[in-house]
C-alpha cells in the first residue's frame, strides 16, 4: 500500500482519537485489564488500555504477563469478543400487559448510544462479518443486532503478537486487517518512538482521521508495519488444513474420535461463550405472580446444554459425543452450507478457554490422519 | 361349510395370492389337507389355548387377533385381511394357540389341517422348504410391524 | 434484504372456539387479523404464545378456502398444556406463518399417498382440503392414518366424511383396540401395500413420529415410490422459527426455515445418523 495513503498517529493523538469519538457521541469500548484477563469494556482514555501487558495462551491456559515495553496492544485476544455488545447476552424482546380482556404487547425500542470499538483484531473483523451474514444477511433480519451494528465505528489493530492458540493464517482471517474497519492501526514501538501507522477503511474513518493531529507515514514506517504483521503470521500457535475440512468431517460423522473427545469434554459450554461467531440463543417467558405482565427474554444459549434439543419428552442430542460433534461440525462444516463460509476465524479462544484443553485443530488432524492416505 | 368340489378347491387355492407361483404338485398336496370354511361376523375362529390344528388362508373378510385382559376385556392387537394368513403357532411345538381370533366381518377361508400339512412337509422336504419360504417373509414382516407397535409411538413420553 | 418490523414480537389473537379432539388434544379456532383464506401454504406453522408460559411451533390445520384459523394442539408440556386450556374469549400470541410447506405444485396430475401418524394428521389436514377442493387435478388419493387406539383418532368425523366420498381412499388403523372396533389393527405402514396408487406416478407425503416416518418411507420404497417423490414433515426444538436461535438444526438444515417439509432424498443420509 503506498505510504501516501497511510498516516501516523502519536500516542497522544490516540488519546485525541478517543476523546474525539466521545465528543461525536460514541460509547468508546476497548480492551482493559480486569480479573487477570484482558476484557472489553468502556474506556476513558489511553490509560485504561493494557499498556505493557501480553498474554500467554495454550490449551486450557491463559496468563497475563508483563512485557518489557509499553506497548498498548501487545497481546492477542482475551476471553470476550465484540459479540457481547453486538449480539447481546440478554435482551428483552417484548413485554405484554393484560388490560381487562385484552393483552397489549409492546416491542422494545432499540435506542442507545452508538459504539466505537477500539482494538478490533482481524479475526474479530471476520467474526463480525460472519455474524452480519447470519443475523442480517438472510430472509429475516435481527433488528436488535442491526441497531447495534449499524453506526458502530471500528478501529482495528493489526496484531503484533500471535497468541499461543492462534491460527488465523490457516483460516485466511488475518493477521492483517483487510476489510470491515473505519481505521486500522499498526503499533510501532522502536527507537523512533511509540506511534501508530493508520490505514483508512471508510469515508467516515477519513473524516475522523482528518480531525486528529497526524502526518504521512514514511517508507520505513510502512515497511516496519508490514514486518510486524509478517512476524505475527510466522508465529501462529496452531495450524489447520482448512480447505477440505467440511467434507472430511461430514463423511466421518460416526468416527470413533467423537467418543474419544467425549471422554474429555465436560459440556461446560465455555467454547460457545468465548467463540466470536457462536450465535445460538434461547427465548424464555417470564410472568409476574398475578399473570398480568409477562415478557420474553432472549439469552445466549449453547448447543452443549442437554435441553438445547428438547422436544416433548426428551432431547435429540443427549450424549456428550453428539453435542461435541454438533458444535464442531457446525462450526467447520455445515456453517459453509448455511452461510457460505467457515464459522471459524482461527482466534483460538475455544482452545485456550476449554478447561480440559480440547483443541479443535488437533481433533480435525486426528480424524484426517485416521483416513487411509 | 360350503359345498365345494375338489376341482373348485384346487382352483381357489391356486388363484389365492399366498400360493401364487406354487408348482401344481405342491398345490395338490395342500388340497389334500384343505377345505373351504365360512365364518359369520362376530364368530370366533379359534381361542387362546386351543391346539393349533389349522392355519387359515383368508379369501374374504377380516379377522381380529385378540387377547383377553381381566380388567380391560378383549384387546385387539392386529387384524388380518383378505389375502393374508392367519395362524403361525402350527409351525412350532407345542402347537398351541396364544390368542383369540374373531371374524370382524363375514370371512371365508381356505382352512388347512396342520397335522396333515406337517406330515407332508416331513415326507417331502422340497415341499416343506417351499412352504417355509412362503411363511418366513410374512412372519418377518409381522415381527417388524409388531416392534413398531411396541414402541407406542403416539404415546406421550413421560 | 430482510423484512421490516420485529419478527420476534407476537401479535395478539383470540380464541373463538375450542373443542376436545382426542386425549389431551384440543382444536382451537382463532381470530387473527393477519389470517385470511389462502394466506398460508399447507405444511407451514405458527409460533403460538401462551402469555407468561412460553411459545411453541404448531402447524396450521385450516382448510385453505376458509377464513378461519385452526390449530390442533396436543398437551405434551407446559406451553402446549396452557394453550389447550384456553377458552373462547381468551387471548394468545401468534407469530408466523413460517417454514416451507407441502410441495403443492408437484402434485397435479399424480397419485397422492398421505401417511399420517397420531397428531401428524394435523399438518396434513390443510393439504387434504386443498386436494379435495380441486379434486379433478389429481389422480388416485389415498389417506392412510394410524394412531394408538380408536379413542385417539383425530378429526374422526372428517375422516368418516372423507371416507364416504367415492373418489378418495381412506384407511385408518390403530395400534390396539378394545371392542367395539371393526377397523384395522396394526401399524400404519401395513396399510401401504394395500393402498391404490401407481408408484412411478405417485407423490407421498408423510407426517408423524420420526420412527413411523422412517418405516413408512421404507414401505413406500418397497412399493416402488422414488425417494424424490417422498416428502416428510420434521420436528425439532424451536425458539425463534426464523433461523436465528440455532435450536432446530439438523445437519446443515434449519427445520424452521428449510423445512419443516423436506424432500426425502435431501435428508435421507442425515436420518441414518444417531443423535444428529
Amino acid at each position: 500500500m503506498p505510504s501516501a495513503q497511510q498516516a501516523v498517529l502519536s500516542r497522544d493523538a490516540l488519546q485525541t482519537l478517543l476523546d474525539h469519538l466521545k465528543e461525536r457521541g460514541y460509547r468508546v469500548l476497548g480492551p482493559t485489564v480486569r480479573d487477570q484477563a484482558i476484557v472489553y469494556d468502556d474506556i476513558d482514555g489511553v490509560g485504561d488500555l493494557p499498556e505493557g501487558w501480553t498474554d500467554t495462551q495454550d490449551g486450557g491456559r491463559y496468563r497475563l504477563e508483563k512485557r518489557d515495553d509499553s506497548a498498548l496492544f501487545g497481546y492477542a485476544v482475551g476471553p470476550q469478543s465484540w459479540k457481547k455488545f453486538l449480539h447481546r447476552p440478554a435482551i428483552r424482546l417484548w413485554h405484554a400487559k393484560r388490560e381487562g380482556e385484552a393483552v397489549n404487547v409492546s416491542a422494545e425500542p432499540d435506542s442507545g448510544t452508538p459504539y466505537a470499538f477500539i482494538g478490533v483484531r482481524s479475526c474479530e473483523l471476520h467474526a463480525i462479518a460472519i455474524q452480519d451474514r447470519v443475523l442480517l444477511g438472510g430472509t429475516y433480519v435481527d433488528p436488535h443486532y442491526q441497531a447495534r451494528r449499524e453506526g458502530a465505528f471500528i478501529v482495528a489493530v493489526n496484531c503484533s503478537v500471535a497468541g499461543g492458540t492462534c491460527f488465523c493464517v490457516s483460516m485466511h482471517t488475518g493477521p492483517k486487517a483487510d476489510a470491515g474497519f473505519d481505521l486500522a492501526l499498526t503499533e510501532l514501538l522502536d527507537g523512533d518512538g511509540h506511534r501508530f501507522l493508520v490505514e483508512v477503511g471508510t469515508d467516515l474513518g477519513a473524516e475522523v482521521l482528518a480531525a486528529l493531529p497526524h502526518r504521512s507515514a514514511t517508507q520505513e514506517e510502512s515497511e516496519a508495519a508490514q514486518a510486524v504483521v509478517a512476524n505475527t503470521a510466522a508465529n501462529m500457535g496452531r495450524t489447520m488444513q482448512a480447505e477440505d475440512v467440511p467434507q472430511l468431517l461430514m463423511r466421518n460423522l460416526k468416527h470413533p474420535r467423537w467418543d474419544d473427545v467425549a471422554q474429555r469434554c465436560l459440556t461446560c459450554a465455555n467454547c460457545t461463550m468465548v467463540c466470536p461467531t457462536c450465535f445460538c440463543t434461547t427465548v424464555d417467558q417470564t410472568s409476574d405472580l398475578t399473570g398480568t405482565e409477562s415478557a420474553a427474554w432472549r439469552r445466549w444459549d449453547s448447543c452443549f446444554t442437554v435441553d438445547f434439543t428438547y422436544i416433548h419428552g426428551g432431547s435429540v442430542r443427549t450424549s456428550t459425543q453428539s453435542r461435541y460433534r454438533q458444535w464442531m461440525t457446525h462450526k467447520l462444516a455445515t456453517w459453509v452450507d448455511q452461510f457460505g463460509s467457515s464459522g471459524c476465524v482461527g482466534c483460538g479462544r475455544c482452545i485456550t478457554w476449554c478447561p480440559v484443553g480440547i483443541d479443535i485443530t488437533e481433533e480435525v488432524q486426528a480424524i484426517r490422519e485416521s483416513e487411509p492416505q | 361349510m360350503t359345498d365345494t368340489t375338489t376341482e373348485d378347491l384346487a382352483r381357489i387355492l391356486r388363484e389365492h395370492p399366498f400360493f401364487k407361483g406354487m408348482p401344481e404338485a405342491f398345490c395338490d398336496l395342500i388340497c389334500d389337507c384343505a377345505t373351504i370354511e365360512q365364518f359369520d361376523a362376530g364368530a370366533y375362529i379359534f381361542h387362546e389355548g386351543d391346539p393349533a390344528n389349522h392355519f387359515y388362508v383368508l379369501r374374504h373378510g377380516k379377522v381380529a387377533l385378540e387377547i383377553k385382559a381381566p380388567e380391560r376385556g378383549s384387546i385387539a392387537f392386529q387384524t388380518v385381511r383378505a389375502g393374508e394368513i392367519l395362524g403361525v403357532s402350527w409351525l412350532v411345538p407345542p402347537y398351541r394357540l396364544t390368542c383369540d381370533a374373531k371374524a370382524v366381518e363375514l370371512t371365508r377361508t381356505i382352512t388347512v389341517n396342520a397335522a396333515c400339512l406337517r406330515e407332508k412337509c416331513d415326507e417331502d422336504h422340497d415341499f416343506g422348504y417351499a412352504m417355509m419360504m412362503r411363511f418366513m417373509p410374512i412372519m418377518v414382516e409381522r415381527l417388524k410391524a409388531t416392534r413398531l407397535q411396541l414402541l407406542d409411538l403416539y404415546g406421550t413420553k413421560a | 434484504m430482510g423484512t421490516t418490523g420485529d419478527i420476534m414480537v407476537p401479535r395478539v389473537a383470540r380464541v373463538r372456539h375450542s373443542r376436545l379432539d382426542g386425549p389431551d388434544t384440543w382444536t382451537l379456532d382463532l381470530e387473527d387479523v393477519a389470517f385470511s383464506a389462502g394466506s398460508f401454504v399447507p405444511g407451514q406453522f405458527n409460533m403460538m404464545t401462551a402469555f407468561g408460559v412460553g411459545e411453541v411451533p404448531i402447524s396450521m390445520s385450516s382448510d385453505p378456502r376458509k377464513p378461519d384459523l385452526m390449530h390442533t394442539v396436543r398437551a405434551v408440556g407446559a406451553v402446549s398444556a396452557a394453550l389447550t386450556q384456553l377458552k373462547p374469549g381468551d387471548v394468545l400470541g401468534l407469530r408466523g406463518p413460517f417454514g416451507v410447506g407441502w410441495p403443492m405444485a408437484e402434485m397435479a396430475g399424480r397419485d397422492v399417498v398421505i401417511v399420517a401418524g397420531g397428531v401428524g394428521l394435523a399438518p396434513l389436514r390443510s393439504l387434504i382440503y386443498h386436494l379435495i377442493n380441486e379434486r379433478e387435478r389429481y389422480g388416485d388419493i389415498a389417506i392412510l392414518y394410524g394412531t394408538r387406539s380408536p379413542n385417539d383418532i383425530l378429526y374422526r368425523d372428517e375422516l368418516e366424511s372423507w371416507r364416504s366420498r367415492l373418489d378418495l381412499e381412506v384407511d385408518v388403523t390403530v395400534d390396539h383396540a378394545t371392542a367395539p372396533w371393526h377397523g384395522h389393527v396394526g401399524v400404519v405402514t401395513t396399510l401401504i401395500p394395500h393402498a391404490t396408487f401407481d408408484p412411478p406416478n405417485t407423490i407421498a407425503l408423510i407426517c408423524g413420529p420420526e420412527i413411523m416416518m422412517r418405516f413408512a418411507i421404507a414401505a413406500l420404497q418397497d412399493a416402488g415410490v422414488a425417494d424424490e417423490a417422498i416428502h416428510l414433515s420434521m420436528e425439532r426444538s424451536m425458539k425463534c422459527a426464523v433461523g436465528f436461535c440455532g435450536h432446530c438444526q439438523f445437519g446443515p438444515v434449519f427445520v424452521c426455515r428449510d423445512g419443516p417439509v423436506f424432500r426425502y432424498d435431501r435428508v435421507r443420509d442425515l436420518l441414518t445418523v444417531k443423535e444428529l
